[in-house]
């Protein structure tokens, strides 16, 4: 089952190509672009691993580029995103995220019952790829 | 025959077309001598739009390296070309945004260990699709203590180098002697610099130019009898140590400005002309302690 989350999650992956006119549209705005990467895509987990600090004073997508292959390089299977962060007074929040990377082999959730008071059924999802240790998932 | 090889090519028009020719004239107007310093800035213009228009041929044109060492006294104007250099690299779009990043040993090693490559890249990331200029480069290698960190951001530095040359172009910047030895003890450093300009000292007569440019930049004028007192000043000044070139004749000016202020100042009673506020007489210049004997820097 192909991960949709974030900004063009519906389209195809993006190209090398793509993901620097992205950055740059980012760095041009004056956003502060910063990679981070998981192996637990459950859509409720905000908090993936920061890839190096967000990168600020960036001018050119270059550096983040170099920044971004070399977490693939480490993380080959996981999945990774890419971050823009604005930081000007009212927004000081994420402007734009979206995925660069997935793994080869995406199995999807499982959707979990359980019975509750009154034969209640609760409803929840679990990554198929989370009943194995972190760092083994994928 | 192809087509293209006897079409006439239009050098010129490239030239014109692109902003390196307003960043050259820049250069030539507010630089004064430094001839061998233009002569290779122009090489090295010309070289970039010969490449271009290779290019735009079909004809092999591999982006030539650009690293470069400036080496020269303090004052003598390195970090006014760097940054000059990185608006003309722009403009012949071997750089693609232009801007200036300029370091020193503090801003890329670390303290600790594992320190110092999250800072050096932090400082790559940040240069690129510019130039990154490194002053007083030869600080990187210290040799005395074999755990230096500074080797560390030598190596990262070196790889960027040579793997994302078109991403980015590195400056160093230093004493002469002192970068020599820091080549001579770093041989894979000086084979990856392809441009290595000697900045010279500036003569009297080009100081004294440098001052009248400077004033002219802040809206001063010298009376008629403050120029030769300027002259003189220069002259005393050359002779005694710490002597930072253009740098020194900015303090010297500063100070004069400082000294024509405090004398419009005390006599504040009198009514004066507009003129006499942007007017420094031959007293502002002559009341340096350079003309008895004592240095002219600091207070």
């Amino acid at each position: 089952m192909r991960l949709t989350q974030g900004a063009f999650s519906f389209l195809p992956d993006l190209t090398d190509a793509q993901i620097r006119a992205q950055i740059e549209y980012c760095l041009r705005m004056g956003w502060a672009v910063s990679v981070e990467y998981t192996d637990d895509p459950h859509p409720r987990n905000t908090y993936w691993e920061m890839f190096g600090m967000p990168m600020f004073d960036l001018k050119d997508a270059a550096g983040a580029m170099a920044e971004l292959d070399a977490c693939r390089k480490t993380f080959p299977n996981h999945y990774i995103k890419v971050n823009a962060f604005d930081s000007s007074h009212g927004w000081e929040s994420l402007r734009l995220s979206f995925l660069v990377q997935r793994p080869k082999d995406e199995p999807g959730f499982e959707l979990m019952r359980a019975e509750a008071d009154g034969r209640n059924l609760r409803y929840t999802t679990r990554a198929y790829a989370t009943t194995r240790p972190e760092g083994k998932r994928y | 025959m192809s087509a293209p090889e006897s079409l006439p090519l239009d050098l010129d028009a490239l030239y014109r077309d692109s902003n390196v020719h307003a960043a050259l004239e820049a250069l030539d107007r507010d630089l004064v001598g430094l001839a061998p310093v233009k002569t290779r800035v122009r090489e090295i213009a010309a070289l970039l739009l010969v490449e271009k228009l290779r290019r735009s041929v079909g004809l092999q044109a591999e982006a030539p390296p650009l690293h470069m060492s400036f080496t020269g006294n303090p004052g003598t104007g390195k970090t006014t070309v760097a940054m000059k250099m990185a608006s003309i690299l722009h403009g012949l779009g071997y750089v693609r945004k232009g801007h200036l990043v300029a370091v020193t040993r503090d801003d890329l090693v670390g303290q600790y260990i594992g320190h110092t490559a999250p800072k050096t890249k932090e400082v790559l990331k940040r240069a690129m699709g510019g130039v990154l200029f490194i002053d007083e480069a030869y600080y990187l290698y210290r040799p005395e203590n074999e755990r230096d960190y500074g080797q560390e951001a030598i190596e990262i530095l070196l790889q960027v180098m040579e793997n994302q040359r078109e991403d980015l172009v590195v400056i160093l910047a230093g004493y002469k002697d002192r970068m020599a030895r820091f080549f001579a003890s770093n041989p894979g450093m000086a084979s990856r610099i392809a441009h290595h300009i000697d900045f010279p000292d500036y003569s009297e007569e080009e100081l004294f130019a440098i001052a009248g440019l400077m004033l002219e930049r802040m809206q001063y004028r010298l009376s008629e009898d403050a120029a030769p007192a300027l002259r003189e000043y220069i002259a005393h000044r050359r002779a005694q140590p710490h002597f930072a070139n253009a740098r020194s004749v900015r303090n010297a000016l500063d100070r004069a400005r400082l000294r024509q202020a405090n004398r419009l100042f005390e006599r504040r009673g009198a009514p004066f002309a507009a003129r006499e506020l942007a007017t420094i007489e031959a007293a502002d210049i002559r009341a340096s302690r350079v003309f008895r004997g004592g240095a002219g820097e600091g207070s």
